[in-house]
């Protein structure tokens, strides 16, 4: 236990962790699955696949050769209806090849061989590890998205001697990862250690937050007899998950800003992940679907199996549909995740819930003047003074912004939830990094 | 027919959640904290300081949509900053006041200190205590008129006993016992004189964590290490740091005024320098300085300095910044 490991600032919304005891159903089959060429941070992938093509599952229809990007697999035979640019949670228009499914899956005949349950990972080739890992398509699936081969490469003066698994899953109402820790202990573990072996770092920590007692207790059974690799379960405490804070927390490592868990060797990687790595390395079974919390105004709120690119209007149906009217749709969690124009988008690599508020569950308490309380200072966890970027901001100062740290934000959110005049903190800081970002690209065009 | 329908969506950036403690509710505790005393200074000075509490709300109030409406802005009464700024000038007032006093300290605070510099979050200097140092300035005999609670007896507060409050023969002489100046049955302002009503207030808005331990803690430290060490006639540390704490304004400034937000600094060790600073001030005008009290000119005199703290402590960011030491 180290209960003790605290971060500074952060922020104790409620829990709503209402979906935790539901176990992962699988989906009806969807008619249809729209499947975005890019589902990660990097580069999008080029498709592989034209209209009218004959597709069977896990057959790669996206890939690049760009070094950060992450292929896309076919989630269901069936046939290439379309490539087409659609809506991606995300917000953005991406590319995206639509897929009909077939009856029946056949799963594609190019796929890799599993090596079964039973391989012992420290007897594989890392660069093996590496390699299939990237095949498979993995991306961080906490939401960030970041593809996790490019994690596990070598990087020359950084030798990581620790991988974090982060199954801190701290955003409220997401119990995606509780239920895949519970249900799947197993395969986070050897997922753990395929990653160990990757980078070749010779402890793995699994940090749970502290109100998944029953996930933290599977996975230590699942762990007993293996000294390198202990699990540790942490405050609830939001923004826990996010990597600096968990990095912090398990191993007292500072990253700093500018700088990534590499950089104080260690690599932090999802428990989703983790599992799916251990899936495609055991069974040769590419990324194609992920379990999703569907909570709030529907009939039956819990957890799904849902095949990838499957349109957040079949999991909804699946989960009872809409109770009532619906004023907002989350795919992600309430603090960083991402509002929908559209409940007609699909579910991606990251999507680990889909949350539906009526209009009753919304605030609309109007903006007010900064009283300057401090209390997004004190939430902050980087330490940085959220009042004072807004400002900046606000006036397009972007000089004093970067005084300020803009860059050091991780955009948590913690700062405008508590925030007593309802300032758009997270906000406007958003709005002063993007800008910065699209001066920088232009200094350099 | 599908249970789905995609309606009308509102999309807005992150987070979608709210802790729900808004300005107006923040405002609504500091009047409930300020509540006991302001009961106090009815029970001790009768019906004239009931009186006086509501012309100051009321006028404060009356002000700030006054001008607004002046000047076509929506109103924002609503958040009950005005009221608080009302009954905290209210509180610093004496129980003699005429009624015209706190109508126009109200009317001060709230146009001239408040509204004309941008109103709530702008002002630069506390509006209770910016129109308290008016009304001194401007009328000072009617400022320094006390008495007694239960009592018409015109005294003076117990900081003015005499010219020079902590002479020898002052503190040898008959000052008000700590449990008189506890319970606050001595001569003072309206809602200074009861440290045991106040604290109560203090010790809500603590727990609620409205206001940050830091300031009161840095504030009245610093004023009684300083008087401990300095204020003795007998040498260095034999002053009387516990009679500082209690008497005059010094509860009722380190908990209700210094903690003000808008005129303090945001961070943490800027708030240990603000209040550092409202001590030493306090300290130094009441050993050293012409004026019976100093807590009013130590708060303002801080909140001046409020920006230059805030510009120069910037913290770094968690971790540091890669590439540099």
């Amino acid at each position: 236990m180290t209960l003790w490991a605290r971060f500074r600032g952060g922020v104790h919304p409620d829990a709503h962790k209402t979906t935790a005891q539901c176990a992962t159903q699988p989906l009806p089959r969807p008619e249809r699955v729209v499947l975005p060429l890019r589902q990660h941070i990097g580069a999008p992938c080029q498709p592989l696949v034209k209209k009218g093509d004959e597709v069977a599952l896990g057959q790669p229809i996206g890939d690049t050769d760009a070094p950060v990007a992450a292929p896309v697999h076919a989630s269901a035979s069936g046939k290439v209806a379309a490539v087409e640019p659609r809506l991606s949670p995300s917000g953005r228009m991406e590319q995206a090849v639509v897929i009909e499914t077939a009856p029946e899956d056949t799963p594609w005949e190019g796929l890799p061989a599993g090596l079964g349950w039973d391989f012992d990972p420290d007897l594989l080739d890392p660069a093996f590890i590496r390699d299939r890992v990237r095949q498979a398509g993995l991306v961080g699936m906490g939401g960030a998205g970041f593809p996790a081969a490019v994690k596990l490469a070598a990087k020359p003066g950084c030798e990581p001697d620790a991988v974090i698994l982060n199954g801190a899953e701290c955003e409220p109402s997401i119990t995606s990862d509780h239920r895949l820790m519970l249900e799947h202990p197993e395969q986070v573990v050897l997922g753990l250690r395929l990653f160990m072996r990757a980078c070749g770092a010779r402890r793995g920590i699994i940090g749970i937050e502290a109100n998944k007692a029953d996930a933290a207790a599977r996975l230590s059974q699942a762990v007993a007899g293996d000294p390198s690799i202990s699990v540790e379960v942490l405050p609830v405490r939001y923004p826990q998950g996010a990597e600096k804070m968990l990095v912090w927390a398990l191993l007292r490592r500072a990253v700093p800003v500018g700088a990534i868990p590499l950089d104080v060797g260690v690599v932090v990687q999802n428990v989703a992940t983790a599992a799916a790595a251990a899936v495609a390395l055991a069974e040769g079974r590419p990324l194609t679907d992920r379990i999703v919390t569907v909570s709030g105004r529907v009939g039956s709120p819990g957890n799904w199996r849902v095949p990838l690119g499957t349109s957040f209007v079949d999991v909804v149906e699946a989960a009872g549909g809409v109770t009532g009217s619906l004023a907002r749709v989350i795919a992600g969690g309430p603090m960083m995740g991402t509002a929908q124009a559209d409940l007609n988008v699909p579910v991606t690599k990251t999507t680990g819930s889909i949350i539906l508020l009526g209009p009753e569950d919304l605030d609309t308490t109007p903006a007010g003047p900064c009283i300057r309380c401090g209390r997004c200072v004190s939430a902050c966890p980087m330490g940085l003074l959220p009042a004072q970027l807004c400002s900046a901001a606000l006036a397009s100062d972007w000089a004093a912004a970067e005084r300020f740290h803009v860059r050091a934000c991780m955009e948590c959110g913690s700062c405008s939830y508590v925030c007593p005049a309802r300032r758009p903190l997270v906000q406007s800081i958003r709005l002063a990094k993007s800008e910065l970002g699209r001066r920088a690209r232009q200094g350099r065009g | 027919m599908s249970k789905t329908e995609s309606g009308e969506l509102l999309v807005s950036s992150s987070p979608h959640l709210w802790a729900g403690v808004s300005t107006g509710r923040i405002m609504r505790d500091v009047l409930i904290a300020l509540t006991p005393a302001a009961l106090g200074a009815v029970y001790f000075f009768g019906w004239r300081a009931a009186a006086v509490i509501a012309l100051s709300m009321g006028a404060a109030a009356l002000s700030e949509w006054g001008c607004e409406r002046l000047m076509g802005k929506p109103s924002t009464l609503a958040d009950g900053s005005a009221l608080v700024t009302g009954l905290l000038l209210a509180l610093t007032l004496p129980p003699t006041a005429p009624f015209w006093l706190p109508v126009l300290g109200a009317f001060f605070a709230i146009a001239v200190v408040k509204v004309a510099f941008g109103g709530l979050g702008h002002n630069f200097v506390n509006p209770a205590l910016a129109a308290r140092a008016f009304l001194l300035a401007a009328f000072p005999a009617v400022m320094t008129t006390w008495t007694k609670p239960f009592d018409a007896v015109t005294t003076a507060t117990p900081l003015a006993v005499l010219p020079n409050p902590f002479s020898a023969e002052v503190m040898a002489g008959d000052l008000p016992s700590y449990t008189d100046l506890l319970l606050g049955t001595v001569g003072g302002s309206l809602g200074e004189t009861s440290a045991i009503l106040l604290l109560l207030g203090a010790a809500y808005l603590l727990v609620k964590q409205i206001i940050d331990w830091r300031i009161p803690v840095g504030f009245l430290g610093t004023l009684a290490l300083f008087t401990w060490a300095f204020g003795g006639q007998a040498g260095l540390f034999t002053g009387d740091p516990l009679y500082h704490v209690l008497a005059g304004g010094a509860i009722l400034g380190a908990f209700f005024m210094a903690t003000d937000y808008v005129t303090g600094p945001i961070t943490a060790k800027g708030r240990w320098i603000f209040a550092a600073g409202c001590g030493l001030i306090t300290a130094l005008i009441r050993l050293y300085g012409g004026y019976p009290e100093g807590v009013l000119f130590a708060i303002l005199l801080m909140n001046v300095v409020t920006p230059l703290i805030d510009r120069f402590l910037v913290p770094a960011p968690f971790g540091g910044v890669k590439g540099r030491a």
